[in-house]
C-alpha cells in the first residue's frame, strides 16, 4: 500500500523502488547450493545418538556392535574425544554469572533430551543411522527440573550440581540509580498510598517457542587442504570461524567457513553449534570430508529454543491513565546450557519494557535460571518481543482498570513527535517517530470505531462467537550495535560491520558484505544502495558474501543489523571509491580536484560541460597507463562502520479476532499494522519482512508451543506436534507505512525484520482477552489454543460462582 | 536392491535402490536433483513436493520403488530449455512469493497441481490447497497472490504446462500412490 508521507528520496533513484529480487531466479529454478546438497569424494556421513532422557549419568556406553556394523568408519563418545573444547558463550552478563560445562559430545552425563552421547561415521547416512541404533547406553536417572520458577526453590534438583545452584546470573537496571528517572520502588509505594493512583500487578508467561527455519541445519567439513573448509547452514560464518578457532583444535587462519544458500534462520542459526564443532573434530580424526544434516526431530530437540519467561509486572498510574512507575521481575529459562547469547537475551528486553511511553520510574530485574531443557537463545526479536508483550499487556490491564479505551490510555502516555530525540527511562535515546500519525492511520484502515460498535451489538445479542479487538503500539531497538554500548554490557564482540567495493574494469561492481543473507534480499537492497551512490546500473552490481575466504571481515546477520549497520558500511565504502576516483577524474579532465563535482557516477568540472564517468575511470585505473603521480592503480575500497546509536522502528498493530466460546476456537479475522521503519529502500522487501514476522508472531500467539513434561520429555518434537502456521492459519494482512527518517544513520533507515514477531503476540492476546473479559476472563496462557481458551473460560466461570 | 526405471524431468533413468529408499533421497542423493529439498521427517512441511504422473506428492512420503515406471517432474524441469521461467515461477518472482527459497520448490510444484485441479481458485481455496506446504518467511501473502496470478495466466494461456508436465487425466488414470497426497490434515 502507499505511504502516507512521501519518501524523501527523489523518484529517479533506486532507493525506494519496489525492485523484484535479484536472488529469485536460482531459488525458483532449483539451481541452489544448500549445505546438504554438497557431496565430496570420499565423504562420510555422521549420525548422532541423542539422549532420550532429560537428566542422567552415563554409567556405560557400549559402542562395540556399532563399530562392527556395515559401512561404519568410526564411533566416538565424549570420552573418546579428549581434544574437544568447551562450547563458548559470548555474553557474560554479570561478574558472578555461572557457566556450566558444555561440550560438543557429552562427557559423563546428559542434561536435556537431545544432548549428544555418541557420533557414528559411516559411508552412507543410512548405515550411520542403523549403527546408532546398536549403541547400548546405561543411564542412571537423575532428578529433573523443567519449570524455571520451581528450579529456584530450595531443594530443587540441580541441573549442574557442581555449580551448587540453578541460578545462572542476575542482572538489574534501575532508573533511580541510572539517573534516567526516579526510584520505581518509591513511586509504587507512593502510588499505593495515593487514592488518585492505581497499582496493577500481573504475572505473565511467555511461552517457549522455536525459530523453526525450514532448512534443517547441515554441516560439511573438508579437511583436505591447507585451510579446512567448513560449510554450514548458519547466519554467522564469521562468528563460527572465530569461536571454532578460540575453542576447538584449529587455528583461525587454518579455517575457512562458508554459508552457502541458507534456508531461513530467524535467530535459530545465530549460534556456534556442537554439531559444527563435532563435524570438524571427526573430519580431522578421519582426514576425510564429513557431513552431518539434522533431521527435523533432532532440530526440535537440539537447535536452540526461545522466549520462556515468567514476568512479574507492577504498573502504577494516576486515574487519568498517566503511568507513574513500572517494575519488572523476570525469571528467564536458559535451558541446560549457555549458547553464544543465551544469558543476555532477556537483558535486551530490559531496555524495552518501557515501550513508547514516558515512564518516570523504572526497575528491571532478571534472574537467569538453568533447567533440564534445550537451551534458549536468539529468535527474531530476541528479548524485545518478550518486553513488548509485558508492557502492552499491562497497558490493556490499565485500560480495563480505569475503564478507558486501550488506544486512549496509550495515547496519554506515549512520546509526542516533537519530543524526539527522546531519552528513555531505560537509558536509550529514541531517534524519531510520530505515534499519533501512525495510530490514526491504523485506526482508520482498521475501521476501529465500526468494529467497537459491532462488538457492542453482538455482546448485547448474546452471540456465542465473540469479537475481540487488540492493540499493540510497539517500538523496537534495532541495528546491533554501537560497539561501546556492547562493551558496557560485557557483550563478547563489537557491533561494527564491514563492506568492500570492487570496481571491475568493465564498470561492473562487486559488493563484498560482512552480513550474509538467508532470505532477506541483501543482493537486491544493497545493489539499490550502491546504484544510487555510484551511478552504476542496478543490474551491473553483484553481491559477494557468506564466505570468510572472500568476505574476510564481518559480524554477520542478526538483530536487524544488515541494512542499518551493514548498509551504512556499504555507503561508506562507495563514498571511498568516489574519493579515490576524484583525483583521477581531475587528471583525465585536466582540472583541479577542488573543481570536480560528483553526482551519481559522473565527475564533472564545475561550470563546464566536461565530464567523465566512474566506469571510464575504472577502466583507466585498471590500465594504469596514465595516472596521477603517486596514486595506486586501484579504486577498490574497504570500510568498517560502527554506529553511534540504534534506530527504533515502531508502529501500531491492530487485531480483530472471533472467539467461539464453545470449543474455544480463535479465528484471526483482520490484522492491520502501520510501520514506521524509516526510509524504505525496497517496499516489496519491507512488506515481505512484515508479513513473515507477523505469521511468526501469530504462531506464538495462537499455535506454537514447545512443551516438556515434568520429567523433561519434549512432547512437541516434530512438525506434526509443533504447529507452524500454514496458509489457512493466517489472514490477509493489511499494512501501511509512515516515514520518519532515522536520525542515527545517513540513509534514514530503521529496521523491519523483527517488527511482526514483536508486535503481533500482544495485539492478538489483547484481542482474545478483549473478547472474553465480559465472561470474567482476566488472563490466558499463550498460545491461545482452543484448550487454553476453553480452560480460561471454565476457570473464570468457576471463580464467578465462588 | 530393487531395479526401477524412473523418468525425472524428461530423462529416463534405470537405478537399483534399497526397498526403504525414499523418492526424495533417490532424487537428491542418486540422481543429482538437489533442487528438491527436505525440511522435515513427518511429511508435514511439503518442501520435497514433486509431481508424480502429474499429481503433487511429498517425495519423502513415497518410496522410490513406488515410483517405478512413473514420470516425476521436479522444480528443475519447470523452466523452458531456453531458461524462460514457467508462469508459476514468474508469478512467484513478481509477487515476492519467496524469501529464503527453501520451501519454494515444493510450493511451486504444489501450485502447478493446485491450479490444474482448480483452474480458478478463490483465495480461500488457494490457502486451503497450500496447507500441506509450510513457509516460515513470507507469511504466505506473496505466495497466495502469486498462485492467484498464475491461475489467471494459466486461464489466459490454456495450452501450456499441462502438456509439459503430464496431464492430470493421465495421472489419475495411472493412479497416484495412496497416502502420498500433498494435502495433510493438520
Amino acid at each position: 500500500m502507499s505511504t502516507t508521507t512521501a519518501p524523501t528520496e527523489a523518484a529517479d533513484g533506486e532507493i525506494g523502488r519496489a525492485r523484484l529480487r535479484k536472488e529469485d531466479r536460482r531459488l525458483l529454478t532449483g539451481r541452489t547450493r544448500w549445505t546438504d546438497s554438497l557431496t565430496l569424494p570420499g565423504m562420510v556421513h555422521l549420525s548422532l545418538l541423542r539422549s532420550p532422557v532429560a537428566h542422567a549419568r552415563l554409567t556405560n556406553i557400549d559402542t562395540g556392535a556399532a563399530k562392527q556394523a556395515p559401512g561404519v568408519v568410526g564411533v566416538w563418545t565424549g570420552a573418546d574425544l579428549p581434544e574437544q573444547g568447551q562450547m563458548p558463550t559470548a555474553w557474560t552478563v554479570s561478574e558472578d554469572m555461572l557457566t556450566p560445562p558444555f561440550f560438543p559430545v557429552s562427557v559423563g552425563a546428559v542434561k536435556h533430551v537431545g544432548d549428544i552421547i555418541a557420533v557414528v561415521a559411516a559411508t552412507s547416512k543410512e548405515e550411520a543411522d542403523d549403527a546408532v541404533e546398536l549403541i547400548d547406553v546405561d543411564y542412571e536417572d537423575l532428578p529433573v527440573v523443567t519449570d524455571p520458577v520451581a528450579a529456584l526453590a530450595d531443594g530443587a534438583p540441580l541441573v549442574h550440581p557442581e555449580l551448587g545452584t540453578n541460578v545462572c546470573a542476575t542482572w538489574g537496571l534501575d532508573s533511580g540509580a541510572l539517573g534516567t528517572g526516579g526510584s520505581a520502588a518509591e513511586a509504587i509505594r507512593a502510588a499505593e498510598a495515593d487514592p488518585d493512583q492505581v497499582v496493577i500487578r500481573r504475572t505473565l508467561r511467555q511461552n517457549r517457542i522455536t525459530p523453526a527455519y525450514i532448512e534443517p541445519r547441515s554441516i560439511v567439513v573438508d579437511p583436505t587442504a591447507e585451510q579446512v573448509t567448513l560449510w554450514s547452514a548458519t547466519q554467522v560464518p564469521h562468528i563460527v570461524r572465530l569461536l571454532m578457532a578460540m575453542t576447538q583444535p584449529v587455528a583461525e587462519h587454518e579455517l575457512r567457513v562458508i554459508a552457502p544458500d541458507v534456508g531461513g534462520g530467524f535467530g535459530g542459526k545465530l549460534q556456534f553449534t556442537r554439531e559444527e564443532a563435532l563435524v570438524l573434530l571427526i573430519a580431522q580424526r578421519l582426514q576425510l570430508p564429513c557431513k552431518y544434516t539434522e533431521s527435523r526431530s533432532e532440530s526440535m530437540q537440539s537447535s536452540h529454543h526461545a522466549r520462556d519467561q515468567v514476568q512479574e509486572l507492577t504498573l502504577a498510574a494516576r486515574r487519568d491513565g498517566t503511568i507513574t512507575a513500572l517494575e519488572v521481575k523476570l525469571t528467564a529459562d536458559m535451558g541446560a546450557y549457555l549458547g553464544i547469547l543465551t544469558a543476555g537475551i532477556p537483558l535486551l528486553g530490559g531496555f524495552m519494557f518501557n515501550g513508547i511511553y514516558k515512564i518516570p520510574a523504572y526497575n528491571f530485574h532478571c534472574t537467569d535460571v538453568f533447567t533440564n531443557k534445550t537451551m534458549t537463545d536468539a529468535y527474531r526479536g530476541a528479548g524485545k518481543p518478550e518486553a513488548t508483550f509485558g508492557i502492552e499487556r499491562m497497558l490493556d490491564e490499565l485500560a480495563v482498570e480505569l475503564d478507558l479505551d486501550p488506544v486512549e490510555v496509550r495515547r496519554r502516555n506515549w512520546i509526542k513527535r516533537e519530543e524526539f530525540p527522546y531519552a528513555t527511562v531505560a537509558g536509550l535515546t529514541y531517534d524519531s517517530a510520530d505515534y499519533d500519525q501512525a495510530t490514526d492511520r491504523a485506526l482508520e484502515l482498521f475501521g476501529y470505531d465500526e468494529l467497537r460498535a459491532e462488538q457492542q451489538r453482538r455482546q448485547s445479542s448474546g452471540d456465542p462467537v465473540r469479537l475481540g479487538i487488540g492493540v499493540c503500539t510497539f517500538v523496537e531497538l534495532s541495528g546491533l550495535a554501537p560497539s561501546r554500548v556492547l562493551g558496557g554490557l560485557n557483550y563478547g564482540s563489537g557491533g561494527w560491520e564491514h563492506a568492500s567495493i570492487r570496481m571491475l574494469p568493465t564498470g561492473k561492481v562487486e559488493v563484498v558484505a560482512g552480513t550474509t543473507p538467508h532470505g532477506q534480499g541483501h543482493a537486491t537492497a544493497f545493489a539499490q544502495i550502491v546504484s544510487d551512490e555510484l551511478g552504476v546500473p542496478f543490474e551491473d552490481i553483484t553481491l559477494i558474501t557468506g564466505d570468510t575466504g572472500m568476505s574476510h571481515k564481518g559480524m554477520d546477520t542478526y538483530g536487524s543489523r544488515s541494512l542499518v549497520v551493514g548498509g551504512m558500511a556499504i555507503v561508506g565504502a562507495a563514498r571511498k571509491v568516489v574519493e579515490k576516483a576524484k583525483p583521477i577524474a581531475a587528471h583525465i579532465l585536466e582540472a583541479d580536484v577542488a573543481d570536480i563535482d560528483y553526482h551519481r557516477g559522473k565527475f564533472s568540472v564545475r561550470g563546464t560541460q566536461s565530464s567523465v564517468t566512474i566506469s571510464e575511470i575504472a577502466l583507466g585505473t585498471w590500465l594504469a597507463h596514465d595516472l596521477p603521480d603517486g596514486l595506486e592503480p586501484n579504486l577498490d575500497s574497504d570500510n568498517t562502520f560502527d554506529p553511534e546509536n540504534f534506530s527504533f522502528a515502531s508502529g501500531p498493530h491492530l487485531a480483530a479476532v472471533e472467539v467461539d466460546t464453545q470449543p474455544g476456537q480463535v479465528t484471526l479475522r483482520d490484522y492491520v499494522c502501520v510501520q514506521d521503519v524509516g526510509v524504505l529502500v525496497n517496499p516489496l522487501i519491507v512488506n515481505g519482512q512484515v508479513h513473515g514476522g507477523l505469521a511468526q508472531g501469530i504462531g506464538q500467539a495462537l499455535y506454537e508451543d514447545i512443551h516438556y513434561t515434568e520429567d523433561g520429555q519434549l512432547t512437541t518434537g516434530t512438525f506434526a506436534d509443533y504447529l507452524v502456521p500454514a496458509a489457512p492459519d493466517v489472514p490477509r494482512f493489511r499494512t501501511d507505512t509512515t516515514v520518519t527518517e532515522s536520525t542515527t544513520n545517513t540513509l534514514g533507515v530503521k529496521a523491519v525484520g523483527e517488527t511482526g514477531t514483536t508486535a503481533a503476540p500482544p495485539a492478538i492476546v489483547n484481542a482474545v482477552l478483549d473478547a472474553l473479559r465480559p465472561l470474567g476472563v482476566r488472563d490466558i496462557t499463550m498460545p491461545c489454543t482452543p484448550v487454553n481458551v476453553w480452560t480460561a473460560i471454565q476457570q473464570a466461570a468457576q471463580q464467578g460462582q465462588e | 536392491m530393487v531395479s526401477i526405471s524412473i523418468t525425472v524431468d524428461d530423462v529416463t533413468r534405470n537405478v537399483d535402490v534399497q526397498p526403504r529408499t525414499l523418492l526424495a533421497h533417490l532424487l537428491r542423493e542418486r540422481l543429482g536433483k538437489t533442487g528438491t529439498v527436505i525440511g522435515c521427517d513427518t511429511s508435514n512441511c511439503g518442501a520435497c513436493t514433486v509431481l508424480m504422473d502429474g499429481v503433487s506428492v511429498k517425495s519423502c512420503a513415497v518410496l522410490a520403488v513406488q515410483a517405478d515406471g512413473a514420470r516425476i517432474d521436479t522444480v528443475e524441469g519447470l523452466a523452458g530449455a531456453d531458461g524462460t521461467l514457467h508462469p508459476v515461477q514468474q508469478a512467484f518472482h513478481e509477487h515476492h512469493g519467496l524469501q529464503c527459497g527453501y520451501c519454494t520448490p515444493g510450493m511451486l510444484m504444489r501450485s502447478v497441481c493446485l491450479v490444474r485441479e482448480n483452474p480458478s481458485p478463490t483465495e480461500e481455496e488457494v490457502r486451503e490447497g497450500l496447507k500441506g506446504n509450510m513457509c516460515r518467511c513470507t507469511g504466505y501473502q506473496g505466495i497466495v497472490d502469486a498462485v492467484m496470478a498464475y491461475a489467471q495466466t494459466a486461464q489466459e494461456q490454456p495450452a501450456g504446462d499441462a502438456d509439459d508436465m503430464g496431464g492430470a487425466d493421465d495421472a489419475y488414470a495411472s493412479g497416484a500412490p495412496s497416502g502420498a497426497a500433498t494435502e495433510e490434515d493438520r
